[in-house]
C-alpha cells in the first residue's frame, strides 16, 4: 500500500489568534439583558475575574484547525488497526446516528425516571443481554471504563470479605501476563499484589495458584483468554482453587471478543466480570475514550454492585441507589449512557447468531494472520502449538536492539497501525496482533506481507529510518518527558 | 459458524468460501476446531438467549421509537443542574467531534501517526491551565466526581495525612464518589458546615476542624447550591497554614466571571467539563477536569499527559507525545498513581474546540448572559406565593435553591415534570437546609419566555 499521511505545519491555537474575532454567537434575550447593565458586578468583587485569555478565531479558522489536525490522525475507518488487547473493530454508523438523537443528547440524569422510560428500557435490556452473554446474575452499567469496572470489582471483593469474616485477606493474585490496570486497580483498593508466574506455554496452572493461596488471599484477577491470546485451559480449576482458599474470582473481560456465544465466565466459576463495551461491543474508542466498563456479578454479590443499577418495578423502569451493601458510586450519575446506547444497538444489529459469528470470525482472523507470518522471523515465544483466540503474540527475532519498536514504526509507513508492542511483559520484543472480525481477509494478507517486507529490510540493512510516511518522522519522546512541556504559556 | 448466513455488513469474512480458505491457512478443519482448546464442560452448548439481529433500518426504527418516549428538550424545558447543565453545543463542535479520524482512533500510542489527537489534547491541556490558573492539567478523567476522588487520593498520598475535610455545600454525587475512592486508603471524611443564611462555607467551622493531620479540604465554587464562595482565598490560606492541600471543584463556565481556582490558592482543581460543548447525554460521557498549580505535583498526578517535543531528525519540527508515563499503570503497575487507562479524550477535543470558538470575548459574554438569565429567573420566581427565591442570600452564578413554605420538594419536582418542565431537583435532607427546597439552573439556552413558563408552572405546583 502506498501511503503518505497529511502534514500541515499547523500552528497552535494561540498562535492563530488575533484580537477582535469570535467563532460562535452567544444567545442573549434582550428582554433580560436590558435589565442588567453590568452583569459581572453580580459576582462579589473579592472573587471577580478580569478576563480569560482564550484564543480569538473565526468559526472557519477553528474548523480548519481541527480538521487539519484530524487529517494527521490515523483511525479505524482509514486502515487496519490491529492494536492487541484493544479490539479496534468497526463502529457502526447507525449507532452514532442514534446517539445523536435529541432524546439521548438532551436527557438530564436528574430528570424523573418517568420522563426517561425509553432510554431506561434500553438499559434494562442491555443489562439482561450482558448478563446472558457472560452468564452473570446482574450488571451495573455505571462504570465509565474497563479500569473503573476493575476497581468496582476489587472494591466488591474487599467489602464482601469484610462482611463475611475475611477482613484479614489482603492479597490479590494477578498473573504476570495481566494488563497493568489489574495490579493498579488492586492496589487502589488497598490490596497487596501477588504475581502468578505463567508456565512455559504462557498459561496459568492451577497448581501455581494453589501454591500462592493462603488465608490472606482475597481473590484473583484473571484475563481469559489471556494477553497472549490463549484460552486458559485450567480456568475452572483455578477458580476452584481460589474459592476453596476463601477468595473470590474476578474476570477481566478485555478479551471477551473471543468468546461470545462460545463460553461464559459465569459458567467457568467467576464471581465478578467487567466488559469493555468499547472493545467487544463496538463503541468507538474516541481517540483514547470515552468507553464504558459495566461490571457484572454472581447472585451473592448482587447487593454489592456500584450504584445506580437499573430497576424495573411494576413495568416502570428506574434507577436504584439503594442496594443494601453497595460499594457506593464510582462516577457521578448514571454511567456513560450514550456509550451504553451504542452497545445496545450493536447487540441488536447482530443478535444471538451474529454475536457468535463475531467471535468465530475474530478468532479465525487472529489465527489466520498469525499463520501468515514467517515463524523464523516472528516466532511465538510461548504456546507455539496452541490455537489462538482473539489475538496472537509473536517476538521479532533480531539481533538489533528495539526490534519490535522498529517493526512498529515501519508498518506505519504502509498506512496501517502498529500492533501493541512490548506487551505482555513476559514476551521478548513482543508484537501483539488483534485483527478483529472487521478486517477483510485481503487486509490481513497485506499486513502479513508488509511485516515480511519490513523484516527483510531489517535483515539486509535496507530498511532505513522509519517512519517516513507519517506526518512527522520519529519523535523524540525523551525530550518531551519534562513537566515544563505540558502547556503553552501565552 | 453456528448458522449459515451469507452476508452481514459488519462481517466481511462470513462467506463460506472465505472461511474455508482462511481455515486452511490457519491449519484448522473447522471453526469449531479453533475453539477446541476450551474444555468441553465450559463450552456453551446452546445459542445465546437473545433475539436475532435486525436490519439497520429495523433496529434504528425500534430504538427511535423507544427514545421517543423520553421527555427532553426541545419538547420539554430543562432547568435541572447539579453537576450536569443544559448548555448550547455549537454545530461546529459537533462537526469536529464527528470526525471519524478522531472518534474511531484510540490512545495515541504511535505518536508519529497520531499527531492530530496529540496536538488537540495538548491544546486542551493548555486551555484548561489558562481557564483554571493551573500549571499542569491532564488530558481528561471520566467526570467531575471521579476526578474529585482521584484528587483526594492524591492529597492523601502526597501529604501522608488521614483526615479530609469536605465542604457541606459540595454536591453529594461527588462526595459519595470521593468516599468510594478513598475508603481503602483509610482516609476519614469530615464535613465542614456552611452558613445557613448565605449558603457559603462556614470559615469558623473550617478553622476549628483544621489541624496538622488534615490532608486536604475539598470544596466547590460555585458550590452545589450555586452560591459563589466569596471568601475562598482566605479559606484556602487557612488550609495551607495547616499544611494541607486545597482541592477546588468547579463548573468551568463560571470561570468566565468568577476568579480561577489557581488565583484563589487552590493546589488542585477538578471540575466537570460537560458545559464546554458536550451534551448532557443522561449522565455521560462527560469530561473530568484535573489540574495542579505546582508543577512539582505533576509527577503525582493521575491520567495521561501530553507534552511538546520535536522530531528526532529535525529539532525544529514541533511534535507532540505522551509524557511522564512512568506514573501510569501500563508501566508502573501496582505502583501507578491511578489505574486509569481509557479516559474521555474525545470530550477533551470537544472542550478545546468549544473554548476556541467562544474565545476571549464570547466566553465572557456567555458568562454575562448566564448570570443575567439566572438572576432574572430568581427574581421572577420570587414573585410567587409560598416560596423563597433564592433561598440563600449569597451571590450566585447560574444555579440557585428555592425553598417552599408548604409544598414538598419531591412533589413540586414531579408536578413540574408533568407540565413539561424539568426543574427543581429536590435538595436532599442530608444537606441540612432546614427547609424543603429544589435546585434551579438557568443558562444561555433559556429565554425570558421560557422563564415565564417555568414561573407559571411553579405557581400551580407549590
Amino acid at each position: 500500500m502506498k501511503f503518505r499521511q497529511a502534514y500541515w505545519d499547523e500552528p497552535l491555537l494561540n498562535e492563530l489568534s488575533r484580537p477582535g474575532r469570535v467563532g460562535t454567537s452567544v444567545p442573549s434575550d434582550p428582554k433580560v439583558a436590558s435589565r442588567f447593565a453590568d452583569p459581572a458586578s453580580l459576582v462579589p468583587a473579592s472573587v471577580r475575574r478580569g478576563s480569560v485569555d482564550l484564543p480569538e478565531l473565526s468559526e472557519l479558522q477553528v474548523l480548519r484547525h481541527f480538521n487539519r489536525l484530524s487529517q494527521m490522525n490515523f483511525s479505524v475507518e482509514l486502515g487496519m488497526y490491529p492494536l492487541g488487547s484493544c479490539t479496534m473493530k468497526y463502529n457502526p454508523k447507525v449507532s452514532e446516528a442514534l446517539a445523536g438523537a435529541d432524546q439521548m443528547k438532551n436527557a438530564h440524569p436528574l430528570q424523573p425516571a418517568e420522563t426517561v422510560q425509553g432510554l431506561l428500557s434500553i438499559f434494562y435490556e442491555l443489562e439482561r443481554s450482558l448478563s446472558e452473554v457472560t452468564g452473570m446474575h446482574r450488571f451495573s452499567l455505571s462504570t465509565a471504563a474497563g479500569a473503573q469496572g476493575e476497581l468496582a470489582g476489587v472494591l466488591m471483593i474487599r467489602k464482601y470479605l469484610r462482611e463475611h469474616g475475611g477482613a484479614g485477606r489482603d492479597e490479590i493474585l494477578v498473573p504476570d501476563s495481566a494488563h497493568g490496570t489489574n495490579p493498579a486497580s488492586a492496589a487502589m483498593a488497598g490490596f497487596k499484589v501477588v504475581k502468578i508466574p505463567s508456565d512455559a506455554s504462557g498459561q496459568v496452572r492451577a497448581s501455581a495458584v494453589r501454591d500462592l493461596c493462603s488465608d490472606r488471599t482475597a481473590g484473583m484477577m484473571f484475563t481469559v483468554p489471556n494477553t497472549l491470546g490463549l484460552f486458559e485451559g485450567e480456568v475452572a480449576e483455578v477458580c476452584q482453587a481460589v474459592h476453596s482458599a476463601g477468595g473470590l474470582m474476578y474476570y477481566d473481560g478485555a478479551n471477551m471478543n473471543a468468546l461470545l456465544g462460545r463460553a461464559r465466565p459465569g459458567d467457568m466459576g467467576f464471581d465478578i466480570v467487567h466488559l469493555n463495551l468499547h472493545k467487544t461491543f463496538a463503541t468507538p474508542h474516541g481517540g483514547g475514550g470515552p468507553g464504558a466498563g459495566p461490571v457484572g456479578v454472581a447472585k451473592k454479590l448482587a447487593d454489592y454492585l456500584p450504584v445506580p443499577v437499573i430497576a424495573k418495578k411494576k413495568g416502570v423502569y428506574g434507577l436504584d441507589y439503594g442496594l443494601p451493601h453497595t460499594i457506593g458510586p464510582l462516577k457521578g450519575f448514571v454511567g456513560n449512557s450514550a456509550i451504553l446506547l451504542r452497545a445496545y444497538v450493536y447487540i441488536r444489529l447482530l443478535g444471538a447468531s451474529g454475536l457468535a459469528d463475531v467471535s468465530s470470525l475474530a478468532v479465525l482472523a487472529a489465527n489466520y494472520l498469525w499463520k501468515s507470518l514467517d515463524p523464523e522471523a516472528f516466532p511465538a515465544s510461548q504456546g507455539g502449538g496452541l490455537v489462538r483466540k482473539h489475538e496472537a503474540v509473536v517476538s521479532v527475532k533480531s539481533e538489533l536492539p528495539g526490534a519490535a519498536l522498529t517493526v512498529a514504526k515501519a508498518i506505519l509507513d504502509y498506512g496501517m497501525h502498529a500492533p501493541t508492542v512490548y506487551f505482555p511483559l513476559i514476551v521478548h520484543e513482543a508484537l501483539m496482533l488483534e485483527p478483529t472480525e472487521s478486517e477483510p481477509v485481503e487486509m490481513l494478507d497485506e499486513y502479513a506481507a508488509a511485516l515480511a517486507e519490513i523484516y527483510r529490510g531489517m535483515k539486509d540493512g535496507t530498511l532505513g529510518p522509519v517512519p517516513k510516511n507519517t506526518s512527522v518522522g520519529k519523535i523524540d519522546e525523551v525530550k518531551a518527558s519534562h513537566p515544563m512541556t505540558l502547556r503553552v504559556h501565552w | 459458524m453456528q448458522r449459515s448466513r451469507a452476508r452481514h455488513p459488519l462481517l466481511p469474512n462470513l462467506d463460506e468460501s472465505i472461511v474455508s480458505a482462511m481455515l486452511q491457512r490457519a491449519g484448522a478443519s473447522s471453526v469449531d476446531d479453533l475453539f477446541s482448546d476450551i474444555p468441553p464442560k465450559l463450552r456453551l452448548k446452546r445459542r445465546l438467549n437473545l433475539p436475532e439481529g435486525g436490519s439497520e433500518y429495523a433496529v434504528r426504527r425500534e430504538v427511535q421509537a423507544r427514545l421517543a418516549q423520553n421527555k427532553t428538550p426541545p419538547g420539554s424545558l430543562c432547568f435541572l443542574g447539579g453537576g450536569v447543565w443544559p448548555h448550547y453545543v455549537p454545530a461546529a463542535v459537533e462537526s469536529i467531534t464527528s470526525r471519524q479520524e478522531f472518534y474511531t482512533a484510540y490512545t495515541p500510542y504511535q505518536a508519529e501517526m497520531s499527531q492530530g489527537m496529540l496536538q488537540a489534547l495538548f491544546e486542551y491541556q493548555s486551555l484548561m491551565c489558562e481557564l483554571l490558573g493551573m500549571e499542569a492539567c491532564n488530558s481528561s478523567l471520566y467526570d467531575w466526581a471521579s476526578a474529585a476522588g482521584e484528587a483526594v487520593r492524591m492529597a492523601g498520598r502526597v501529604t501522608g495525612r488521614k483526615r479530609v475535610l469536605i465542604a457541606g455545600s459540595a454536591g453529594s454525587q461527588r462526595v459519595d464518589v470521593i468516599r468510594t475512592y478513598t475508603e481503602p486508603m483509610g482516609l476519614q471524611l469530615e464535613s465542614v458546615a456552611f452558613d445557613p443564611g448565605r449558603g457559603t462555607l462556614d470559615a469558623a467551622d473550617l478553622k476549628k476542624k483544621l489541624s496538622d493531620d488534615v490532608a486536604c479540604l475539598y470544596m466547590e465554587n460555585p458550590n452545589f447550591f450555586g452560591v459563589i464562595e466569596d471568601q475562598i482565598p482566605g479559606l484556602l490560606e487557612d488550609v495551607h497554614r495547616a499544611g494541607g492541600l486545597a482541592v477546588v471543584g468547579v463548573d468551568p463556565i463560571s470561570l468566565s466571571l468568577v476568579r480561577e481556582p489557581g488565583a484563589c490558592g487552590a493546589d488542585v482543581a477538578v471540575g466537570e467539563g460537560q458545559p464546554l460543548g458536550i451534551a448532557m447525554n443522561y449522565g455521560g460521557p462527560h469530561l473530568g477536569i484535573f489540574g495542579v498549580r505546582d508543577i512539582k505535583l505533576a509527577r503525582s498526578m493521575p491520567g495521561r499527559l501530553i507534552g511538546i517535543t520535536s522530531a528526532v531528525a529535525d529539532p525544529n519540527r514541533r511534535a507532540f507525545a505522551m509524557v511522564l508515563q512512568a506514573r501510569e499503570q501500563h508501566i508502573r503497575r501496582e505502583g501507578a498513581t491511578s489505574n486509569v487507562c481509557t479516559n474521555q479524550s474525545l470530550m477533551a477535543v470537544a472542550a478545546a474546540s468549544y473554548l476556541s470558538l467562544l474565545g476571549k470575548e464570547g466566553f465572557r459574554r456567555l458568562g454575562e448572559t448566564i448570570i443575567s438569565n439566572s438572576h432574572y429567573a430568581a427574581r421572577r420566581l420570587s414573585r410567587i406565593q409560598g416560596l423563597r427565591s433564592p433561598h440563600f442570600r449569597g451571590a450566585f452564578f447560574k444555579e440557585f435553591a428555592v425553598s417552599y413554605r408548604k409544598a414538598k420538594a419531591e412533589a413540586v419536582y414531579r408536578r413540574l415534570a408533568r407540565k413539561g418542565v424539568l426543574a427543581g431537583y429536590p435538595l436532599r435532607r442530608s444537606y441540612g437546609l432546614g427547609a424543603e427546597a429544589g435546585l434551579y439552573c438557568v443558562t444561555e439556552v433559556h429565554t425570558a419566555e421560557d422563564i415565564d413558563r417555568l414561573a407559571e408552572a411553579l405557581e400551580g405546583a407549590v
